[in-house]
C-alpha cells in the first residue's frame, strides 16, 4: 500500500479518480478487522469483506468530520470496528423482542439478601442496607424507562445499542438515561445515610 | 409501557446468590454497587467516547498515559461494555498493523 499522510488520504479519496486509494483503504480495513475479530468464531472472511465495504461507504460520507487528531487510518479503522460490532450485535440479538426484556418469566421472588457471611459484621450491615435500598429505590425512584433499561443492560447484559433500538432511542441517549438513573439511586442512597465509600468498602471495591 | 412487579422480582432473583453458588451473581451485585456509587456528574456518553477513541488508542500504543490525559474516556470505557469491546478491537488492529 502506498504510504500516505493524512492530507494525502483525504486528497486521494476526494479525487474523481480515486480507485487506487479506495482499494488501498479497503484492503487496510480488511486486514485490521481480521485482527480485531480474530477471536470470534462467528466471523469469516466474507463477512469481513462486507463489513469493510460498508465501512468504506461510511468513511467516504464522513470525510469532513475527520479532525486530524489521529492518523487517518486509525480513524477509519475505528469506523470499521463500529460497523462490524453493530452488525454482529444486531445479528446476535435479532430474535429478541422488547417484550422479552420486560415480560414476566414466572420466577418466584426470594425475599432474601445477598450478604457475604465471611465479611465483617459492619460490612454485612452495609451490604444489607444497600440491597434493601436498591430494591426499594429501583421500584419507587426510577421511571419505567430507566427501570427497563437498567434491567436489560446491566442485569440481562443486552448490548446498549440493541436495547436502544427496541426502545426507539439511540445508544448515546440510553447511556445518558442510565447515567441519570444511577445518579438518582446514588443521591437517594446518600440521603439515606449510605456513603459511597462505605458501600464500596463493604463490597470489597 | 407499564412496569411489572414481576420483572423486578426476576431482577432481584438475578442478584440473589445461587443456591449452588458460582459467584456470578455476587459479582454482578458488586458491579452494580460500584457502578452506582462511583457515578459522577461529568460522565461522557458513547458518542463523545467514540470521537476520542482513535486518539486514545494511539496514545496508549505510543506508551503515553491516555487514562490520565483523557480521564473521562477512561471512565466511560470502564462503564460501557460495548465501547470497551470496540476499544479493545481497535487497539488490537492498530497494534498489529503498526
Amino acid at each position: 500500500m502506498k504510504d500516505r499522510t493524512n492530507q494525502e488520504w483525504l486528497d486521494d479519496l476526494r479525487e474523481p479518480d480515486r480507485d487506487e486509494a479506495l482499494a488501498d483503504l479497503r484492503a487496510f480495513l480488511v486486514r485490521g478487522l481480521g485482527y480485531s475479530l480474530a477471536s470470534r468464531s462467528d466471523v469469516d472472511g466474507v463477512l469481513i469483506e462486507d463489513f469493510a465495504q460498508d465501512a468504506l461507504l461510511k468513511i467516504l460520507d464522513n470525510l469532513d468530520t475527520f479532525r486530524g487528531e489521529s492518523r487517518f487510518t486509525t480513524w477509519a479503522q475505528k469506523i470499521a470496528v463500529r460497523v462490524a460490532f453493530t452488525e454482529l450485535r444486531r445479528h446476535r440479538w435479532r430474535d429478541l423482542s422488547l417484550e422479552a426484556i420486560t415480560e414476566p418469566h414466572g420466577i418466584d421472588f426470594v425475599p432474601d439478601f445477598l450478604v457475604d457471611p465471611e465479611a465483617p459484621p459492619d460490612q454485612q450491615t452495609v451490604q444489607r442496607h444497600f440491597l434493601e435500598s436498591l430494591q426499594r429505590l429501583i421500584a419507587t425512584e426510577l421511571t419505567d424507562k430507566q427501570r427497563q433499561a437498567l434491567v436489560a443492560v446491566r442485569i440481562q447484559g443486552i448490548p446498549i445499542e440493541e436495547v436502544a433500538r427496541r426502545m426507539d432511542t439511540n445508544r448515546n441517549a440510553l447511556y445518558k438515561l442510565l447515567h441519570d438513573a444511577r445518579q438518582r439511586l446514588k443521591s437517594r442512597m446518600e440521603a439515606e445515610g449510605l456513603s459511597p465509600e462505605d458501600v464500596l468498602a463493604a463490597f470489597g471495591s | 409501557m407499564k412496569w411489572k412487579w414481576e420483572t423486578l422480582r426476576i431482577w432481584m432473583r438475578r442478584v440473589m446468590p445461587r443456591r449452588s453458588g458460582d459467584g456470578m451473581d455476587a459479582e454482578l451485585l458488586k458491579q452494580m454497587a460500584r457502578g452506582i456509587m462511583t457515578t459522577r456528574p461529568d460522565e461522557i456518553g458513547c458518542d463523545e467516547c467514540f470521537e476520542q477513541m482513535d486518539r486514545f488508542v494511539e496514545m496508549k500504543l505510543a506508551g503515553a498515559d491516555p487514562a490520565e490525559a483523557m480521564p473521562l474516556v477512561q471512565d466511560h470505557l470502564a462503564r460501557c461494555t460495548s465501547c470497551r469491546e470496540e476499544f479493545e478491537a481497535l487497539l488490537a488492529a492498530v497494534e498489529a498493523m503498526d
